[in-house]
């Protein structure tokens, strides 16, 4: 067979088919971002009507809070230490070490304490939920509790998207002290300061916009990971590996968002200053 | 074995359904499906796999919503309720899922507990505690009260998943292949506990399977679905012995004693 004399792959054919798949991806982006909406807008509605799932809510806050505990206070202090060590050298150049606390403390407080705790949680939160979900998706136990007379939506997404809403804001403040105290142990041991004199420089920079600024941070980076988890989870489908693809999908696009949001408020915060 | 005659009133409907449609996509899976379930009756819905059968009764209970057709369920049009109302018409129907669906995280007492707390808001601790005993006790497992659904064989998790329908006293039961990935013991086991819950609770019920001897032993009428439409309905001698190219092969593949 003279395999020199094959038939020309057809070029329009082709084209079309490429301008459909673009065409396809372009249809499902729009159509998943309007699901998403209606997702988050159910998500408004039944948060707010009756019966209030407290008492998952708490188990959910507790939850959230001790699967990050650990990694955000181990993450938090060397964040806090290590950002002390690496700038000292440049404020030593000016012999200005002891603006030290002020920029560990604007830089931590302002920025660093919301996002290491948020992408943290991204990781540890965002996947579980997304992976829980999802797991409970394709084995049928949230059409079990459908049929069952229980609200699956207000059970499993609500609560969660609550608990990481309140919890993360906290877990924040806690990475931030964590992370001065890191911060302290630096400048301790190498200016021999006082704790306390320590802890005047640190608060004497900050003003009240950078601590609302970094709250309404830390709640809209919480509310953003569990959303993106319990979306990708509830909405998960194609077996096991339908759950792999949530909890990877929970951890990226709300890491993804979470970086969006935060140019977002730092811009909007500026304007405030 | 064929099953012993129950005690069906066929003046009393509890589920009738007209002209019922469902596609996905361009795929037409029901196409126009009529049916009727009797207070007290078993029908089995047999058929080959992806010919609708659990898509049917994921309609009537309201999982799926239909295209075209009524869903008329214990006197109530399913499609003109409230998500409140079909909530409440929810807890009076059982439905056993294919692989259990049990919740993964909780123990087969919390399992059970669920929609009893869920539901009512006054039970006392004794109350419920009763009732999950007097469940387990039904099904034969009170032994794995304590234990997680991994730890429970196949033939376990779907009495587990049985006996949590169960506990809320449902006048229906869906059961969405019952047999399915059991060995044939464990099967007859299912068989039997599909008839002793309809003795003992007093339910209608439908049987989705493709399991011919789960269709003998638990069926008071069996509907054949195929190409999306009930072909074939009666007993299971009627709805077999036929000479029906489309029935025939389904029959013949099965070995039955």
């Amino acid at each position: 067979m003279d395999t020199t004399d094959s038939t020309p792959i057809p070029e329009a054919p082709l084209r079309r088919k490429r301008g459909s798949k673009l065409k396809k991806s372009i249809t499902d982006f729009f159509f998943s971002l309007y699901e998403i909406n209606l997702f988050i807008l159910r998500f408004f509605k039944e948060a707010f009507s009756p019966p209030f799932e407290l008492k998952e809510i708490v188990r959910q806050c507790y939850e959230v809070g001790v699967r990050s505990f650990t990694l955000i206070s181990l993450t938090g202090f060397i964040v806090g230490l290590i950002f002390t060590k690496q700038s000292r050298p440049s404020l030593l150049q000016f012999g200005a070490t002891s603006w030290l606390p002020s920029l560990v403390s604007i830089a931590i407080m302002r920025a660093l304490a919301p996002l290491v705790t948020a992408l943290i949680a991204a990781g540890k939160v965002g996947s579980s939920i997304g992976a829980e979900l999802g797991s409970m998706r394709v084995t049928e136990q949230i059409d079990a509790m459908e049929v069952s007379g229980t609200n699956p939506f207000k059970f499993l997404v609500v609560t969660r998207v609550l608990a990481t809403t309140l919890t993360i804001p906290i877990l924040a403040t806690y990475t931030g002290f964590i992370a001065l105290f890191g911060g302290y142990l630096n400048v301790a041991v190498n200016e021999g300061t006082s704790w306390r004199t320590y802890i005047e420089q640190v608060f004497d920079p900050l003003t009240f916009t950078d601590f609302s600024a970094s709250l309404i941070k830390s709640i809209v980076f919480g509310f953003t990971i569990g959303i993106v988890g319990c979306y990708q989870g509830y909405n998960s489908n194609k077996g096991t590996e339908g759950v792999g693809k949530a909890a990877n999908g929970a951890v990226v696009t709300a890491m993804f968002l979470v970086f969006i949001e935060e140019i977002t408020i730092v811009q909007i915060t500026s304007w405030f200053r | 074995m064929e099953k012993a005659k129950a005690d069906i009133d066929y003046k009393n409907a509890v589920i009738r359904i007209h002209g019922l449609e469902k596609a996905f996509d361009d795929y037409e899976v029901l196409r126009g499906i009529d049916l009727e379930l009797f207070q007290g009756e078993n029908l089995v819905v047999l058929g080959r796999s992806g010919t609708g059968k659990s898509v049917l009764i994921k309609i009537i209970s309201g999982l799926l919503k239909p295209d075209k057709g009524t869903i008329e369920v214990l006197g109530e049009d399913i499609s003109t309720l409230t998500d409140h109302q079909l909530q409440a018409l929810r807890i009076r129907i059982g439905f056993s899922f294919q692989n259990s669906a049990l919740y993964d995280s909780m123990t087969v007492r919390k399992n059970l507990e669920f929609p009893l707390v869920r539901n009512r808001k006054n039970i006392t601790r004794k109350e419920i505690d009763t009732s999950v005993a007097s469940v387990l006790e039904a099904v034969g497992l009170s032994q794995t009260i304590n234990q997680m659904p991994s730890e429970l064989s196949g033939g376990q998790r779907k009495r587990i998943g049985i006996a949590r329908t169960l506990i809320l006293n449902p006048e229906i039961m869906l059961y969405d292949e019952p047999t399915a990935g059991l060995d044939p013991i464990t099967c007859i086991e299912i068989n039997d506990l599909i008839n002793e819950v309809q003795q003992r609770y007093h339910t209608s019920s439908i049987i989705i399977t493709h399991d011919l001897t789960c269709a003998k032993s638990t069926g008071d009428r069996i509907a054949m679905l195929l190409d999306g439409q009930f072909q074939r309905e009666g007993t299971f001698k009627e709805v077999f012995d036929t000479t029906d190219n489309r029935v025939k092969p389904f029959f013949d593949y099965n070995f039955i004693q």
